[in-house]
């Protein structure tokens, strides 16, 4: 099992570099010009100037491999320091500089990643809440009419886009019903029970646009999954051997069916942060897949090629976990 | 499928082929039939309905703006005064067209990769390789950035429209072939190893004709299952991009860009948010009941029963 984990990790930083090579030529092509929203008034040498300050002076592969110092050696050491107070070397390291703002890109999305984490993950984990039980009760009374009723809505949560599903939930519950605020305030402090309903009325729409189209996803999983177990003989073994009912499908049909929807939940985890950029526009959310929207808009390719390259690195680190927990949790397919 | 036991004696029963048993499962198939009745409904009216609906959709009427819907404004009119269900009409082919041609290109390259790296071993591994970088890639924001690099210069090629609409058929084309490899290259491991592709060989058809006469139309029923969700979710793609306003340019009327210029006026005439949603979701919602039943009709163990 080691030597396998090993081997998966060790596949994944080809991989990583790679892409990060792909994002950065990609953004590198940019016609974007850092020094085109200047006053025209600034004389061709100094932009000049300007453009060598931002580091655009040097040829491409100097930038590139600075760029990749800068990712994974300097930002990590100031995060470091930053939440331990420890001190490595001087302190002085360059850094991944935003061009709107000017501050280091990780900051930004520092102060990001609270209000993503909380609406995009508990969205999460809500979905996969609803949607074991429901895969669960739909596959075990196939053709029910409970089973009916599931596999219709989830097919409608994972057809009808979350764009629209958002607006559709504004117009009904903001505009029409008026129970809760469309704009998600980040300066809401929860203090007291008042400002805690508050909270939970303004996450109560994106929780449920995000958990409904991935509880829809998952619970198809599920259901497929049970009725691949239900009908192998393990299951007549058990009932066979005079077990109940219940503990023939919640501990033997269940655990069995939960490997492969394990390894889903977890590759669905990086998606959402990139599926959440559109329900974190509709709901102005200001989370990281705003931040990603707002760099796009003003050509900020620091802040762009660092956050899509996250975006990349949560992609591959996912795959890594889902098939190690694949392979811990089933034997058989372990390529030792 | 009852006549199975009697059928050495049925000598003179209707020939049955595979397509005939495919169509009788699929008929069963509730949701699928109600699914391409619904398809069928929306693209018609969306190939026909401008020569039927005669109101140019872009036709400024200042004097009925923000109207309600109507009689003579069916779904209403939106800040200008242009008539919408005349834009969600005219919207409708071109999120319809994105989403074959996208389909299309990325059926080809998936179907391309994934028979080259099934049937040629020394293929297989690099091809693989790639297909893995690319799911491991983040498309959205990756989509976003590429449009935004490249927008002005295929405009300043192609004219804004006929540019932009290259762009994201060609950018969502070559960003969702993955599956189908996957999927294509399962299928030829399989069947390379099967008689019929050994007595081809042996009378020494080339590699070419071996794929294309044996290979590729006993791999048809994944890939139109693919192609199926391919459509769906090309169009949910380019209204994404649409949506976030990195689409098509504004008073082009597609299902995303409705929605997106109806996003601000949510409170004033939500009717201009809810038909193109429901355009995009209908069609969205048939395809994939098409695809589910599409499936169930391929596969040999639920098409017994």
């Amino acid at each position: 099992m080691f030597a396998y984990t090993l081997r998966r990790l060790l596949f994944a930083i080809p991989t990583l570099l790679v892409i990060s090579f792909i994002i950065f030529a990609l953004l590198d092509l940019s016609p974007g010009d850092p020094t085109a929203n200047l006053p025209l008034t600034i004389p061709a040498e100094v932009r000049e100037q300007i453009r060598v300050s931002l580091g655009l002076g040097e040829p491409f592969h100097i930038r590139y491999l600075k760029w990749l110092d800068q990712f994974f050696v300097n930002e990590p050491l100031s995060l470091i320091e930053d939440m331990t107070g420890w001190q490595f070397g001087d302190g002085n390291r360059l850094r991944v500089i935003s061009w709107q703002t000017r501050s280091p890109v990780v900051d930004l999305i520092r102060e990001r990643l609270p209000q993503t984490l909380w609406v995009v993950g508990l969205a999460y984990l809500v979905g996969v809440l609803i949607a074991v039980p429901i895969g669960v009760i739909s596959a075990y009374r196939q053709y029910s009419w409970f089973d009916q009723i599931g596999t219709f809505v989830s097919m409608i949560g994972f057809s009808v886009p979350t764009f629209f599903m958002g607006l559709l939930l504004i117009v009904i519950f903001s505009v029409k019903l008026q129970w809760l605020p469309t704009i998600y305030d980040t300066n809401l402090r929860v203090t007291d029970l008042h400002t805690f309903w508050l909270q939970v009325k303004q996450m109560i729409m994106p929780v449920t646009v995000l958990a409904l189209f991935n509880a829809s996803q998952i619970s198809r999983y599920m259901r497929a999954s049970m009725l691949d177990n239900l009908s192998q003989d393990y299951v007549r073994t058990a009932r066979a051997k005079g077990l109940r009912e219940r503990s023939v499908v919640l501990i033997h049909v269940l655990r069995n069916s939960l490997i492969p929807v394990v390894t889903v939940i977890a590759l669905g985890v990086p998606t959402i942060f990139g599926g959440a950029i559109i329900t974190e526009q509709i709901f102005r959310v200001n989370g990281l897949g705003q931040l990603l929207i707002t760099g796009i808009q003003g050509a900020d390719l620091p802040l762009v090629q660092t956050l899509t390259f996250i975006f990349a690195v949560l992609i591959v680190l996912f795959n890594l976990i889902a098939d190690v927990l694949y392979g811990i949790l089933d034997p058989r397919i372990r390529y030792e | 499928m009852s006549d199975v036991a009697a059928a050495p004696q049925a000598i003179d029963a209707p020939e049955r082929s595979l397509w005939t048993d495919v169509w009788f499962q699929f008929r069963h198939h509730r949701g699928a039939m109600v699914g391409v009745v619904v398809f069928a409904v929306i693209v018609f009216l969306v190939v026909f309905g401008p020569s039927i609906w005669r109101i140019d959709p872009s036709r400024i009427d200042v004097k009925a703006r923000n109207a309600w819907p109507s009689i003579v404004h069916p779904m209403g009119t939106d800040n200008i005064g242009r008539d919408l269900f005349a834009q969600v009409l005219q919207g409708g082919r071109v999120s319809l067209a994105v989403g074959v041609t996208a389909m299309l290109i990325a059926l080809f390259l998936g179907t391309f990769v994934g028979v080259l790296a099934g049937y040629f071993r020394r293929l297989d591994g690099p091809l693989m390789r790639v297909t893995d970088l690319f799911l491991a890639l983040p498309l959205l924001p990756l989509l976003l950035v590429i449009i935004m690099l490249f927008r002005d210069t295929l405009r300043g090629m192609f004219g804004p429209e006929t540019g932009i609409f290259l762009l994201i058929v060609f950018i969502i084309g070559i960003t969702s072939w993955m599956n189908t490899a996957r999927i294509v290259r399962g299928d030829v491991l399989a069947l390379k190893e099967r008689e019929f592709v050994l007595a081809a060989k042996s009378v020494g058809a080339p590699a070419r004709r071996i794929v294309t006469r044996h290979i590729l139309p006993n791999v048809l029923s994944p890939i139109l299952v693919s192609a199926t969700l391919g459509i769906a979710s090309a169009i949910i793609t380019e209204s994404a991009l649409s949506f976030l306003g990195l689409g098509f340019p504004p008073d082009f009327p597609t299902w995303g860009r409705l929605l997106f210029d109806g996003a601000n006026f949510i409170t004033l005439t939500p009717a201009r948010v809810i038909w193109p949603g429901l355009a995009i979701s209908l069609t969205v919602l048939s395809i994939n009941f098409i695809g589910d039943g599409l499936r169930d009709a391929f596969d040999p163990r639920i098409r017994g029963r």
